[in-house]
Parts: C-alpha cells; structure tokens; sequence
C-alpha cells in the first residue's frame, strides 16, 4: 500500500524556480518539497553567464529596455503583459537573491558587476548594453545554492530523489501528485491543496543537448496524458555555442566578454549578417549563421562547425575594430569566464587562452511549455480556464515571457520572478481552501500499475535503442533548420518509436534504486513530448524566433501572430491563443 | 578503442556481498568514463545502477573512486584514466552502499547543514532598497569555497573521515569556510563554535587527499587551515 502525506502547497523540482516558490509558500503554509535529484544537482546549477535586471550599476539601463529587447528577442510572440512584469520584478528578484546572501561579483564600488549579453541593448544606440548580473560563469550555481541555503535556513521540508509518476487531476482540479521513492522502490501519494510543477525542460529528446540527463519533461507528459494543453511546443531553442559533438554549453557570456565567431576562412562572419549587434545577435540567429556557414562550405576543415575564438589578443583586435576602448589578458579571462575555459580544456584538449574552440549549435531550451497566467496558476484551455490549485513556473511553464526565442539570462529571471509569484499564489489559495477527497487506492494503483507494466515487461526493445533513435532523428529533422517533409518523416518515425517502446525489454526486475525502470518511464515522457513538438513545428507554417521553416522562411503575422495549444489524444489537435500586445507592435527584426 | 571495465557491484536484493562486474566495451578515447558506464548499463546490464544529471562536472551526481582516486565520473575521460586497457570503479568510501555507485548522502548533507550554511546578517536593509555593497577584495576571499557542488569527492577520500564517520568532514568545512568569510555574514563565531567540535575541524590531519580529489580543484587543505587558523587566532582575515 502506498504511503500518504498531505500538505497546504506542494512543489515538485528544486530548481530556481521550485525553490523560490517553496521559500515563499513556506512563509505561511505547510509546504514541501519533492524532487527526483538532490536539490543542488539541478540544472539550474549549469546555468552560466548571468541574471539580467536593469539596475544600471556600470551604465544607464531601463527596465522598459529590457522589456523590449525581450519582446524583440521573442519575435514578437511574446506576451507583453507578462514581460512587463518579469522585467521590472527583475530589479527587485536580483536585489532580493543579494540579500539572501548570493556571492556576485562585484564594480569597484561594491555593486553588483553586470557585463553584456546578447540581444540586450541600450534602445537609444541600439549598442549592447552591460545588464547581465554576474558571478563568474557559474551564475545558475550561485543561484541554486543560495535558494537551498535559505529553504534549510527555513526549515523547508524536501522529499530528495522522490520521482513523481502521475498528477492527481479531476475535474480540471488538481489534489497532488504520486511519486516514486527512489531508494525503495514505494509508491508515495502526496495530497495537497495547492501543486506547483517546476521539473525544468526536455531537451533529452536531441542528441546535441547542453541539458541534463534528468531533463526528461516528466510533468507536461503527464499533463498531456491528463489531456490537458502545452503551449508554443514548437519553439525549441538551440544555443549556438554547445561543445563540439558533446552539446557542453559554453556561455554566451564569452561573447558579452569579446569572444567572436570565426569560419574556415578566419572570417568574423556574423559582421556579414548583423552589422549592428555582429556576435551578440540572440541565439536564434546565431544558430542559423553557423548553419549557413557549414552549408557554404566554410565550416572548419568543411565540416559541421565552426570557431568561438576567445584568445585576449584577438579580442583586443575585434575591439579596437569596433572602436570599444576595452581591453583583456588572460587573467581577466580566467577570472570571468573560469568554467567554460575548463570545460574546453578538460572536454575537448584545447585551451581557449591560446587556440580557437570548435563548437556547434546545442538543443538547449524551451520556451513553450504548460500554459500559465501571470500568477504562474496552469491554463486549461486556449480561453484561459484555470486548472484549480495547479501551477507551474520555469522551464517547464510558459508565460509566455520568451515568445519564439529566448534572450540569453532571462531564464534565470523568469525562475526566481515566477517562481516567487507562483510560490505566494499557492499560499494565498491553500489559506482559503480545503483538501479536496481523493480516491488514494485508485491513484496508487494507477501508478503502481504504470510502473509494473515496464518493470516486468517483456518483449524486445531495448530502451537505450529506441531513445538514440528518437535523438538523432530529432536531430535531423526537428532541429535549426526544419521542412514539411522532414517534420512528417519525423511523425511518423515517433509514432514507430511509441510502438516499439509499447514491446520494451529491461533487466532490471528489482524495486530498490531500478533506474532501468525510471529511465524507460522517462523516455516514455520523451516520446510523447517529441511527437507534440513535431507536429506544432508542422503546423506552424511561418518561421519566427527559434522556429525556422525552410518551405516557410517568412514570419507571417497575418496567420501565425498566435500561440499554439496542443492536445494529445489519438493525433495531435492544435487551437490558438491570441498574443497578448500592449506597447510594441510587431516590426521586422533586426540586430 | 576497446575498454576493460571492472566495476564493483552490489544488490542490496540479491547480493550478500559485492562483486566484481567486468565488461569489455567498446569506447572513443575521449568519451567520458560516464559515458563508459552508460554504455555498460545500457547496451550491457540494465540493472547497473548510479547517480548521475548534468554529465559536465557541475552537479555532483557521479562521484565515485576510478581507479582508486575519487573523481566525477563526467568529468574524467577514458584516455586518461585507462592503464593497460583497464579501468576499475568503485562506490565512494566511508558511506553505507545502497546499490553499486549508489551510496546513503544523507549523513553527508546532515553534517552540511550542521554548520549553518546560509547568510546570516540581521542588520537593516540598505535604506535606498539595493544590494549590501562588497568590495572585489572582499568577495574574493571566499570565491574558491563558493565554488563546492557538494559531490562528497573530498570527505570521502580523507583518511580521518574513513576513520571515524562522525567528522565533519572537508567538505562541510568548505561550506562553512564560505560563510565565515564573507564580510557580509555575521555567524562566524557560531560557525567557528560548531567547528571546534570534538568531531570538526581539528580532525583534519592535513593528509591533502581532499584537495587531490576535489573535481572543482578547490584548495581544499588550504581551506580547512584557515579556519583552524581563525579558531587558534580569534582573528578572521
């Protein structure tokens, strides 16, 4: 029989934005914590270069810039609302991570130190401006250890490698989850009156990934399979910098500090396709450069890569060239950027400092996800019903604060500013609600019933198959670059990939710590969330943001200014959701 | 290239005792011996189990002994790790194995949150509603130790933990080390109070296993001496 627990507020992930929302719910109701890794393995903690808010400390900024570029960033599909508030509430979230004893790095004057980052600009000059808040390249770390320090200085109570199987959902109702713990293999029922789902992304799914093996989109497919809707799934992004063949990030933050593309030629090629902002044009864009460069025939030795050159004296040339008066050495470098220097030495054998490094684009992103409004509380529908007591924040949920394509460090922003709304909506509701009756009996049995069926399956497929399979087609047809055909082609391999993973063999018989077990479950989440990406990327004819149709390479406003929702049931079925503009018409987009 | 793995193993459900798993697979040499591993449980025996997420050292999921050093397993590679064809892998030291790589953290993270690891600082607020101002200098005294990811490289490769489980332990040492210096905090004696402990930081015998092991090549050994230092002086500088 399964174990039971109750609580006011539930949040299941400890990352930024789970932990924020479980500091501020704690405040006054009963909260825990679940999480299928130890809070501080989350992937918040790989997130490198910076948190942006408009504090001005080395130069002037507004907060209205910032909201701006985001909106631009996003291609305009953005809710503009909602990147108000994460915008403003930026100041206030970093001021708030300050005090709450996180170590950035600081101006001579003992503020917080920010540098730039792409896409981020003075709106004035149109000039990259310095907004990113820093510490060294390990800014996510800083993050997610500060916010765990405070939830054990708050007495926060955590379920570690606690794995959540299902969400307790009737009638548009949520009562709280059913997790697997991990070590014994028992079936746990958490019920509570208020469940905030904050399991970060899936970028899994690709082969070329920065992402976590953990990242696995567990919650939106079960939402999916709760026949409940994600938002804009089709708009994945790719960051242009991952660690050749590996997908490693290297953070954007090599560019904000001088570091350039380079093609076999030694060309700075981005000065070709965006004269203004060159190397820190958004990532999209980025992303397909590189694309275009390799398609040219001027990847390096001709093949699928390119340069990130960040040799000092290289960048003092590309600075003295754009007029800007700074300069680095090496020490300034180690110092600024200490862990992506690493990974290049210890991944690839090259040292940054005196050799250029090979990199290529790495699924890394997602900016769609389960639907939120602006109190992180989950959407329903495309019409704006609440699914009650359920919320979402992070990765894992969209504002839609990113639109088509994310700037770089607002992901960290979007964490701790709807992490913490979401983490005060959930207490304010849990003090004027009352637990809802479950059926615990049917709940556990549902879950358990899941897991005994891949436990002791017994057919022909292995799992590690199938799940390379989906990676390196996903690769190949739903990636950069994506067309009709190659978009149907992939529907159908997933839809052969699901059938095959329904004649699963694993070896793993056990109940203790069956990780086979858990990895099958988790490529089950990945099938389903792949299919959905697949298909909303074929709907949408137009190309926007991170979404680029080779058969469609215009944005079309005319047809497409809308966000997708798409259900699972036999086949995908998508409806739209106006985009939610106030200030910023939609004009064409250029760096 | 072709790999010999020897992997220790142990099923708390079917295994009275450990065993050596031995594998031979077939790797590129500069696939992390993660990868390896993976290659073991998912093309070899499913049933092989550890902990492991971000696979680029920044985690600390994968700490285990490769070779008979404590190292993250993503973040070591093949090519330099295997001697005579051979790698041998073995679960962390000095915890209690719940399934091969898998050990029981949790004393680890007790003894963490044992000393306090958080800001403390009562005083008001900056009046104009903005950060504590820092000088560069004193940020950097305490940036080696921000950079610990809690892997347990480091008290699980030091003798007087292997000794006696109750020591505090390097690591924990590192975390409190953060705090203490950090001019914006104000718990050091506190801090200082819980590490004078019969089981804290004079347990330390300067073996530098810690700093040898620490896959964020933190000075660990360094660390740990300062705070003596600031418990047998009084002064914390």
């Amino acid at each position: 029989m399964a174990h039971y627990h109750q609580f006011d507020a539930l949040v299941v992930g400890a990352g930024g934005a789970g932990l924020m929302a479980a500091l501020y719910a704690s405040k006054s109701v009963k909260t825990a914590v679940i999480s299928k890794l130890y809070p501080t393995r989350s992937h918040t903690g790989a997130a490198q270069g910076g948190i942006s808010a408009a504090l001005g400390n080395v130069e002037k900024d507004k907060w209205e810039w910032h909201a701006y570029d985001t909106i631009k960033g996003g291609d305009f599909l953005c809710d503009q609302d909602s990147v108000d508030i994460l915008c403003k509430d930026a100041i206030d979230a970093v001021i708030d991570l300050e005090h709450m004893g996180l170590p950035f790095d600081r101006t001579p004057e003992g503020k917080i130190s920010q540098r730039r980052f792409g896409g981020h600009t003075n709106n004035e000059t149109k000039q990259a401006v310095q907004r990113a808040c820093h510490a060294a390249d390990r800014t996510g770390h800083m993050i997610l250890q500060t916010l765990y320090q405070n939830c054990i200085k708050n007495k926060v109570q955590f379920f570690d490698e606690f794995q959540m199987v299902d969400i307790i959902i009737e009638n548009n109702k949520c009562n709280g989850i059913v997790a697997l713990e991990l070590s014994t293999g028992e079936i746990h029922v958490f019920h509570s009156k208020a469940t905030m789902l904050a399991t970060g992304g899936f970028g899994k799914m690709w082969k070329i990934t920065s992402n976590a093996h953990s990242l696995t989109g567990d919650a939106p497919a079960i939402m999916l399979r709760r026949n409940l809707p994600l938002e804009d799934m089709e708009f994945y992004q790719f960051h242009p910098t991952g660690v050749y063949r590996m997908g490693i990030l290297l953070s954007e933050a090599a560019r904000g500090e001088g570091a350039v593309f380079l093609n076999d030629k030694g060309e700075r090629f981005m000065e070709r396709y965006m004269p203004t902002l060159k190397d820190l044009a958004p990532r999209d864009i980025c992303s397909r450069c590189i694309y275009q460069e390799v398609q040219a025939g001027r990847g390096i030795n001709g093949k699928d890569y390119v340069y990130l050159d960040f040799r000092p004296e290289h960048i003092n040339k590309w600075f003295a060239a754009d007029g800007n008066p700074k300069r680095v050495d090496a020490h300034y470098l180690e110092t600024r950027l200490p862990d992506i220097i690493e990974f290049a030495r210890v991944y690839l054998g090259v040292d940054p400092i005196t050799e250029p490094v090979p990199i290529q684009p790495t699924a890394h992103y997602a900016m769609g996800g389960i639907p939120t409004n602006n109190d992180a509380q989950v959407l329903a529908d495309e019409r704006g019903s609440l699914v009650e007591g359920l919320y979402a924040a992070g990765e894992v949920a969209c504002v839609s604060v990113h639109g088509a394509n994310r700037l770089g460090t607002n992901s960290l922003v979007d964490l701790v500013v709807f992490g913490k709304r979401g983490g005060i909506a959930m207490a304010d509701y849990a003090k004027g609600a009352s637990l809802r009756p479950i059926n615990k009996d049917a709940v556990y049995k549902d879950a358990e019933g899941d897991l005994a069926a891949i436990r002791n399956s017994a057919g022909t497929e292995r799992p590690a198959a199938i799940r390379k399979e989906l990676q390196t087609m996903m690769d190949e047809k739903v990636g950069v670059y994506r067309t009709g055909q190659g978009l149907r082609e992939a529907l159908s391999v997933i839809k052969g990939l699901q059938a095959r993973f329904r004649n699963l063999k694993i070896d793993d018989r056990g109940v203790k710590w069956n990780t086979d077990l858990t990895e099958a479950w988790e490529l089950g989440c990945l099938l389903d969330l792949a299919e959905v990406t697949a298909a909303a990327a074929l709907w949408r004819e137009e190309s926007r943001g991170g979404h680029y149709r080779e058969d469609f390479p215009n944005r079309d406003d005319s047809k497409f200014l809308q966000h997708s929702f798409a259900w699972m049931s036999n086949d995908i079925q998508i409806k739209t959701k106006p985009v939610r503009i106030t200030r910023h018409q939609p004009v064409e987009r250029k760096y | 290239m072709k790999l010999h793995l020897k992997i220790k193993r142990f099923n708390p459900e079917k295994d009275k005792k450990p065993w050596w798993g031995e594998y031979d697979i077939e790797v590129e040499p500069g696939d992390r011996v993660l990868d390896a591993l993976h290659e073991v449980k998912w093309n070899i025996d499913g049933t092989l189990a550890l902990r492991r997420s971000c696979a680029h050292g920044v985690c600390g999921s994968d700490a285990m002994r490769i070779n008979g050093r404590n190292r993250l397993a993503c973040k070591c590679l093949v090519k330099d790790e295997i001697k005579n064809g051979q790698i041998t892998i073995e679960p962390i030291l000095g915890m209690r194995v719940i399934k091969d790589m898998i050990v029981d953290m949790e004393p680890f993270f007790a003894h963490y949150r044992s000393i306090m690891p958080f800001l403390v600082n009562d005083t008001p607020l900056p009046a104009n509603g903005r950060e504590r101002l820092q000088s560069p200098v004193d940020r950097e005294r305490f940036d080696d130790s921000t950079k610990c990811i809690l892997c347990a490289c480091c008290t699980t490769s030091c003798p007087s933990f292997w000794a006696r489980g109750e020591y505090i332990g390097p690591a924990a040492i590192v975390q409190a080390h953060r705090f203490i210096f950090d001019s914006r905090d104000q718990a050091a004696q506190e801090r200082l109070e819980i590490l004078s402990d019969v089981d804290g930081v004079w347990r330390c015998r300067t073996a530098f296993n810690c700093t040898d092991a620490c896959p964020r090549d933190i000075k660990v050994t360094k660390t740990i001496g300062e705070v003596k230092e600031a418990l047998r002086t009084g002064v914390i500088q």
